[in-house]
């Protein structure tokens, strides 16, 4: 929706419970993640019925069930196509896509990239676990190469997409990735994504305790979390452990601090515009997850899509008669009256 | 002095090269035919390559228009006109042509090079092959560079003005009125007054040419035909739908959501409707097929009135989320300009073979209502059915179009305004159930016991905040279900909501009530039917016609009337699908079908063979 505005909340994270029972495995990512969007939508500042959670198929689609707004579990990989069309027609909506690893970026990659390069007001959320849960347990398009799967017992052969080098590439205008299991962050992201006007790709790197437990350990456990995690604040030199970001080449490239003048680290600005940057952030790690920034990458404004057409359509059809101009049309043009 | 001879009907062909202009001279002529008042009824022929090599037979285009002075069915089986602007018109439409027939031939095109890429060992135009026909051979195109000598256009532009000379030509033999093609030429090419100019003066070369000449000693007058009084235009089947779908918009007082990604022949509805903004149109070209119906399904959660349009490759990629909007019990309308498949197959060819595919070509049980325009001007009055049950019942509708109806052209008498349905739409407001404390509830799936149709709860509606997926939902509250009985339950419920749609009673032609024989057509097949009929009258057989524009559910009267009959037969331009379907439904009826998949329209005069065959043997 294009107004968006996160006034004082008046409703409470319980308003947002719906009825339904909360049917994810023990541990699964996705409870932190849900608990973390119901305490953070009453910062959205609108009626529970101003919002819309649309979602595919997969573990993470089952989110809209969960929530006391409009939802629809839809069908798999074309959450961001139906919220397209609901998001083009009905501006008074906030309208969320929820969508996973395998959702998003293989049954239904095309939408997804659609979806970004229109600039459609939406807000998709991308849990990635980095396996199929929903189906026991295959590689993903994110699993890492040479993984050990029902489906590659012998290791994965596929090449992984990184999400936010696609979604960049793709023309995304916010791109944003977070972690499950820190709450304020995730909600720091959700309120950024929330205020972008266009379309907003959040990555949310979700474990999956029982197919790919621990997958993003690396970014967790105190003993390793500060050589991995970079976390991005803007206007900040970008700094995580003893290492700092730097130049190079045509990318960027971490360093020993102590091997760096200080005026060489990379200031962090999402808003710049060459979307070379945040790609070369997106860079810093792939599977490995040995550079991992989280934070918002890029934050840009865009003319929007739903907006784009709205405006041809309603400067057209104002205080048209449509009756009247319907009788017109079909008397347009050579016409002939027989007595 | 040319002496003018009155006829009562005629069939002309058009036919050239697909860069020659053929659907563009043909399209002029009909509209001047239909400011005369003549009935008429079209048949563009055109390749699917934009641009197939200049002269050879597949690059071949053509227009065939029927006009009379009666009320007419179809475009003709045989012309007894062509207008052949090369060799390669000349041979692939030859064999069409009536016996006798008149051939108009642009003879700077029978170059020795030309006559051996369509294969003409010798040029048809100095031997003896063409002794049966009428031949006019016509120099279009010098004549056309010498006409325009005088003006400021390019040699070449000059060259491509012959269509325009031929047009005039044409005119003046069959007595056809130019000032709304001169009209039209200028509005065209408004930027370019010079190319404007210079096909104008084409047209009038053209017009005088036969005017002066004494090549053709008869010039030709079709008086008007006698029709129902009233206001009428000429329009296509693509055209009179995307208008059918824009007044559905008004009928219904909703938006009009239009999600489509291009594909021949249903582009046009996309092109045409994307120019109606004014009412409340949004037109969306979606990525692919299956991102067009979603943003649609989306749009009609919403509170629009979603419309797709495709073909048959178009709407196989839909399925998944047309029985998406079968599970969730939303409107969706899915237009389906059939063309003959499987595959690509023949995109700019007719054919009626998605109608299983319609009935059933979805996962699971998921029963859609079905609709078929049986002609051009029919596709406005079928998408405002189609709007009715898709909102009343919350259903997807496929609508069953086909090349023949989209591109194919006829009189429409306009509809007045005052007689629009009233097709308005009440969304859910308020909570409809109480629960076990005794609290106001909202149940999703609470259902009209009349329509079976669930409440339209849009996004945005206080207080009635709700979750619907494509899982089994219980009836009712629609809470997520895998009680064995309630899915049986919700299959039949959803079935016998679609069996119960309110759909007018089949309507029975059986003029002397003593026919043995019924005619069963749906969709295209309606003109060709007729018009086989008809002569088979005229000749006092007794044969009963009646065709079905409601597929699914048919009219409730549909078993009563097939068992009044020894025999049905059952045209379609399919392998025999709806003879299946009403076999397997109404066992016991003698059902035979009649089945071409030619990518053509039948020709009335096989039809009424086929059928005076079957009325002969028993």
């Amino acid at each position: 929706m294009a107004d968006v505005k996160l006034d004082a909340p008046t409703l409470k994270a319980k308003d947002f419970k719906s009825s339904q029972e909360v049917r994810w495995c023990p541990g699964c990512g996705d409870y932190a993640i849900l608990a973390a969007v119901q305490s953070f939508l009453p910062e959205l500042g609108l009626e529970r019925e101003k919002i819309a959670f649309i979602s595919g198929i997969g573990c993470s689609s089952r989110f809209p069930y969960y929530l006391n707004t409009y939802g629809m579990h839809s069908i798999h990989g074309r959450a961001p196509a139906i919220a397209t069309g609901l998001a083009v027609s009905r501006p008074d909506l906030s309208v969320w896509v929820v969508t996973g690893d395998g959702d998003a970026l293989s049954i239904g990659g095309n939408h997804l990239i659609h979806a970004l390069r229109r600039n459609v007001n939406l807000k998709i959320l991308l849990f990635n676990n980095r396996i199929y849960g929903l189906t026991k347990g295959q590689y993903s398009p994110t699993s890492e190469p040479g993984k050990l799967t029902k489906s590659s017992p012998v290791g994965s052969v596929d090449a992984p997409f990184n999400p936010l080098s696609l979604a960049l590439g793709s023309e995304a205008t916010f791109v944003a990735r977070t972690l499950d299991s820190d709450r304020a962050h995730l909600q720091e992201v959700l309120r950024a994504a929330a205020e972008h006007e266009g379309s907003a790709f959040v990555e949310i790197y979700q474990n999956c305790p029982i197919f790919n437990d621990n997958a993003f350990e690396t970014l967790k456990n105190p003993d390793t979390r500060d050589m991995a995690l970079i976390r991005l604040q803007d206007g900040e030199p970008i700094r995580f452990g003893d290492r700092v970001v730097v130049q190079s080449g045509y990318g960027l490239e971490v360093k020993d601090a102590a091997d760096v003048d200080e005026s060489d680290v990379v200031v962090h600005k999402a808003d710049v515009d060459d979307p070379a940057y945040a790609f070369a952030l997106s860079r810093l790690s792939g599977t490995e997850l040995d550079h991992t920034p989280i934070g918002v990458f890029r934050n840009v404004k865009r003319p929007t899509y739903d907006e784009g057409v709205r405006r041809q359509v309603d400067e057209a059809a104002a205080g048209v008669d449509r009756k009247e101009a319907l009788d017109r049309l079909l008397h347009s043009g050579d016409t002939w009256t027989v007595l | 002095m040319n002496t003018v001879r009155q006829l009562d009907r005629v069939v002309i062909r058009f036919a050239g090269d697909s860069g020659d202009g053929m659907q563009l001279t043909g399209d002029r002529f009909t509209a001047e035919t239909a400011k005369l008042g003549n009935d008429l009824s079209t048949l563009p022929n055109y390749p699917a390559e934009i641009r197939a090599p200049a002269g050879t037979l597949p690059g071949v285009s053509s227009f065939q228009i029927h006009f009379a002075d009666s009320d007419i069915l179809t475009p003709g089986d045989h012309p007894e006109v062509l207008i052949a602007m090369n060799p390669a018109a000349l041979k692939a439409n030859l064999r069409d042509l009536k016996p006798g027939g008149t051939i108009v031939v642009n003879t700077d095109e029978f170059t020795k090079r030309n006559l051996t890429k369509v294969g003409y060992d010798a040029n048809p135009l100095e031997d003896d092959s063409l002794e049966d026909y009428q031949v006019h051979p016509v120099p279009l195109a010098s004549l056309t560079i010498a006409a325009l000598a005088e003006f400021e256009v390019s040699k070449k532009d000059a060259e491509r003005s012959k269509n325009m000379f031929a047009l005039g030509l044409v005119s003046w033999m069959y007595s056809r009125p130019t000032e709304a093609t001169e009209a039209f030429l200028r509005g065209k090419f408004k930027n370019k007054p010079a190319i404007a100019e210079a096909n104008i003066a084409a047209l009038k070369a053209g017009w005088n040419y036969g005017e002066t000449t004494e090549a053709f000693p008869v010039r030709f007058e079709i008086p008007p035909a006698k029709l129902a009084a009233g206001t009428y235009r000429n329009v296509t089947g693509n055209v009179a739908l995307a208008w059918g779908i824009t007044a559905s918009g008004v009928a219904t007082g909703l938006p009009v959501f239009l999600g489509a990604y291009p594909i021949t022949p249903a582009s046009d509805i996309l092109h045409e409707l994307s120019k109606h903004k004014r009412f409340g149109v949004t037109t969306v070209q979606a990525e692919d097929e299956i991102a067009a119906v979603g943003a649609t399904l989306g749009a009609s959660w919403g509170g629009a009135l979603g419309v797709t349009t495709s073909s048959g490759p178009g709407i196989a990629l839909k399925s998944e989320t047309i029985s998406l909007a079968v599970s969730l019990e939303l409107p969706l309308i899915v237009v389906d300009v059939q063309r003959a498949g499987p595959s690509t197959g023949m995109p700019t060819k007719t054919e009626q073979a998605d109608l299983v595919m319609a009935m059933f070509g979805r996962h699971g049980e998921a029963p859609i209502a079905i609709l078929a325009p049986q002609s051009p001007s029919d596709c406005f009055d079928i998408m405002l059915e189609a709007a009715r049950m898709a909102t009343r019942y919350r259903t997807p509708v496929m609508v069953l179009s086909d090349g023949y109806i989209a591109n194919g052209a006829e009189p429409w008498k306009l509809p007045d305004m005052a007689d629009l349905p009233d097709l308005s739409v009440e969304f859910a407001t308020e909570m409809n159930a109480v629960d076990a404390k005794g609290e106001q509830i909202f149940l999703p799936f609470q259902r009209d016991p009349e329509t079976l149709a669930r409440p339209w709860a849009v996004p945005g509606t206080p207080g009635l905040q709700h979750r619907i997926g494509g899982i089994e939902k219980a009836d009712g509250t629609g809470d997520i279900s895998y009680d064995p009985v309630n899915h049986d339950h919700m299959v039949r419920t959803r079935a016998a909501k679609i069996a119960g749609i309110d759909v007018p009673d089949l309507e029975v032609d059986d003029p002397n009530g003593d026919a043995r024989v019924l005619v069963l057509g749906w969709g295209s097949t309606w003109g060709p039917i007729g018009a086989a009929v008809r002569a088979l009258r005229e000749k006092g057989v007794s044969i009963a016609r009646a065709h079905l524009r409601y597929l699914n559910p048919m009219p409730h009267n549909t078993a009563a009337v097939l068992a009044k009959y020894d025999k049905v037969v059952v045209p379609e331009m399919n392998l025999g699908q709806l003879t299946m379907l009403l076999r397997a439904n109404f066992p016991g009826n003698d059902v035979v079908g009649y089945n071409k998949v030619r990518g053509l329209p039948f020709t009335s005069n096989e039809l009424q063979e086929a059928l005076e065959e079957v009325i002969k043997n028993g």
